[in-house]
């Protein structure tokens, strides 16, 4: 095993400032966008009265849960002691805080009166899971920043062990905390749900270790940087695993609703008759995001090719959007039910008349919006992985250490 | 009584001790200057200097045996008393899309029993609940409950997150979409703020009886809703309360709500 040596991603400087320059470009919209919606008001984008939660927020809450997600490789490799994942380590702490801001952003963008944010920080109600939130974000961000250090530094090495596991601890907390969000709203049927908060927590290693595997990937092709078979073999393995956990967890997740009678209105209805929300759930979840990837993670030729890996992520990641549209969104146009038992056949405040759904139709401002803060989080890698040593120079077989799987793996394969 | 509350800019008062005060209504005798920009000014201290006491709980009984199928004299003067009626579309709006983003902080619903085929007709505004998920989701604190039982937004807290209206089971709660023109003088409302009903709280501090609905429906001779204080024994809501069945709407989750139906 060689000695793994970082080194600042040095691709030609007319490529890096080309990249920089689109992603500053969808900045510019969002924030244009932005401007736009909180100038003229909210009636400008798709959210009304009943869908309160549109488009940012599928974004925002993705970026958030894909973050936690991405610390994960360092946390396997800390915590877990697998050397192997140990090279990958900085670049999921970079990744990880870059998604963190971005996702935040496009919710304070968002905020009816953005302006306030310093309310926000100076006034907490401590019974609002939000407001937690808010203390279990920037506790994130701090606890990233010191792992990286113990990553990189000698003499942070020493504390890289108990950082890993604070880190560890804290992003469990953080995706149960987004995830609770939502399981707090005992109102709405959809949320009504122990099982939201550990089905967070899966598909957020899910869509964290897509993004990762597609910017390592797509990092060391342009740089011409060696990514041997093995940890190949292992990243896609792993993002099998979690895919499919992903799949199990909304399995048993619309089971338990269907089953308990009080929900199953929802269930039918999002499975069956819901419209674009359907669609989005069994196109969008479950196909795009849950058994295409599977089949490419799992089929025996195509699984050996890098563009069709990436391909696979790149889908995980689609998936994970409809994913988040379904749970944000879907949840909210279903009508609350207030009167068990009774059809609402007329209403000043669209109650769900005769079980129909509210309306919701995304807007132009509100999707640059999103993409404004996939943008942010993109910046912050492009440039941190330019100007600082965040990606080994190589993953080449030779380069990375093996851990007690892969040596077994090993002697399993000799006899054959 | 004369109560003024003049917010040059609303944007830039932001003061815990506005919410002190909505919080417990509690009257000044003199002029005073709680935050730039916000002065408040009283000429007769009471029943304002009393502060707000949990000895009393505001609540409104619906008889919905009363409540008249196409009516709404109760939504009209509510649009009245808060202002709402001076809220325009925005030109370049759908009338369509501007119905499900307009404010509306009691509306008429019309239900029919899935099993008798009873029909039943009743106004629906906030419950007031004396557990209100709105007030313990809410990350600022803007979502508040008085001591007696009102539970209101603090415009200068609320930042427009939207989660109270996530939270909210009645779905009590409308988002100001569009830039407010023209607004009462005791209703400040601004855009990008949560409100819901408040059971006309500048009522309530200047001791007046009932609240704007209440009156609009006795005046149509329905006399369908009754307004009154939950807590005292004597009172015309407790009377009924005890005289007829009522129930709160969504009792399973417990909220223990400040309005009450009956016949539903
Ligand atoms: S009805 Fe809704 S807005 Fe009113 S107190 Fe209850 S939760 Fe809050
Ligand atoms: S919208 Fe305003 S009142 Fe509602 S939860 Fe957010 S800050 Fe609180």
């Amino acid at each position: 095993m060689k000695r793994i040596v970082y080194r600042e991603w040095r691709i030609p400087p007319t490529q890096f400032w080309s990249t920089l320059g689109i992603l500053a470009a969808m900045v510019g919209m969002a924030t244009l966008a932005f401007g736009y919606m909180e100038h003229t008001g909210h009636w400008v984008s798709g959210m009304n009265n009943s869908v309160v939660w549109g488009t940012p927020h599928v974004f925002a809450v993705f970026l958030i849960i894909a973050a936690s997600g991405a610390l994960n490789i360092a946390s396997i490799s800390t915590v877990f002691h697998k050397p192997m994942y140990k090279p990958l380590g900085r670049l999921s702490g970079l990744l990880a805080a870059a998604m963190l801001m971005g996702g935040l952003l496009v919710l304070v963008m968002d905020l009816g009166r953005p302006e306030r944010l310093i309310v926000a920080m100076t006034n907490y109600n401590f019974s609002s899971i939000f407001a937690w939130n808010i203390f279990l974000y920037t506790g994130f961000l701090i606890i990233v920043i010191a792992y990286l250090w113990t990553m990189a530094d000698r003499q942070g090495a020493a504390f890289n062990r108990p950082v890993g596991l604070i880190a560890f601890l804290w992003r469990l907390a953080l995706t149960t905390g987004t995830g609770s969000i939502f399981g707090f709203l005992v109102a709405r049927q959809a949320y009504d749900a122990a099982i939201l908060a550990p089905f967070f927590v899966v598909i957020s290693f899910a869509y964290g270790l897509a993004v990762f595997m597609l910017v390592l990937m797509y990092a060391f092709d342009e740089d011409n940087r060696p990514i041997g078979e093995k940890i190949m073999r292992r990243l896609k393995n792993l993002l099998g695993l979690f895919v499919a956990g992903g799949l199990y967890f909304t399995l048993i997740y619309h089971l338990t609703n269907l089953y308990g009678a009080k929900n199953d209105g929802f269930e039918l209805w999002l499975l069956t008759n819901g419209g674009m929300h359907t669609f989005m759930f069994w196109v969008g979840s479950v196909l795009i995001g849950g058994l295409l990837p599977l089949g490419i993670i799992y089929h025996p030729e195509l699984s050996k090719e890098r563009n069709w890996i990436m391909t696979a992520c790149g889908l995980v990641i689609i998936g994970g959007l409809a994913t988040m549209s379904v749970v944000i969104i879907g949840s909210q146009a279903y009508p609350i039910q207030m009167f068990p038992g009774q059809t609402i056949l007329e209403s000043g405040f669209f109650d769900g008349v005769n079980g129909a759904a509210a309306p919701y139709h995304p807007t132009i401002p509100e999707l640059l919006l999103g993409l404004g803060g996939v943008a942010v989080s993109l910046i912050i890698t492009v440039v941190g992985v330019r100007v600082l040593q965040f990606l080994p120079e190589s993953l080449a077989d030779d380069v990375v250490a093996l851990d007690e799987e892969l040596l077994r793996e090993e002697a399993f394969a000799k006899p054959a | 009584m004369e109560k003024v509350i003049d917010m040059k800019d609303e944007n830039d008062a932001i003061n815990p001790q506005r919410r002190a005060f909505l919080g417990v209504a509690a009257g000044v005798t003199a002029a005073v200057t709680v935050a730039p920009g916000v002065l408040l000014h009283t000429v007769d201290a009471a029943p304002r200097a009393e502060p707000v006491t949990s000895d009393v709980r505001w609540g409104l009984l619906i008889d919905t045996a009363k409540c008249v199928d196409g009516c709404s004299a109760c939504v009209d003067a509510c649009h009245h008393e808060n202002g709402l009626n001076l809220q325009t579309m925005p030109a370049e709006q759908a009338v369509k899309k501007w119905e499900t983003q307009k404010p509306a902080w009691v509306r008429k619903v019309k239900l029919q029993d899935n099993q008798t085929g009873r029909m039943t007709t009743l106004p629906l505004m906030c419950q007031h609940c004396d557990d209100p998920p709105c007030v313990d989701v809410c990350p600022t604190g803007a979502s508040f409950k008085r001591a007696d039982g009102i539970v209101m937004v603090d415009r200068h807290l609320c930042i427009g997150c939207r989660y109270c209206m996530m939270a909210c089971p009645y779905k009590a709660r409308s988002f100001i979409h569009s830039d407010v023109h023209g607004q009462l003088t005791s209703v400040p409302r601004g855009k990008g703020c949560v409100e819901s009903c408040n059971l006309c709280v500048q009522r309530r501090d200047f001791g007046q009886e009932s609240t704007a609905c209440v009156d609009a429906c006795a005046a149509e001779g329905h006399h369908a809703i009754v307004f009154g204080d939950l807590k005292d024994p004597d009172s015309t809501i407790c009377k009924l309360l005890n005289e007829m069945p009522s129930r709160q709407l969504r009792e399973d989750l417990v909220l223990n709500t400040g309005v009450r139906y009956s016949g539903v």
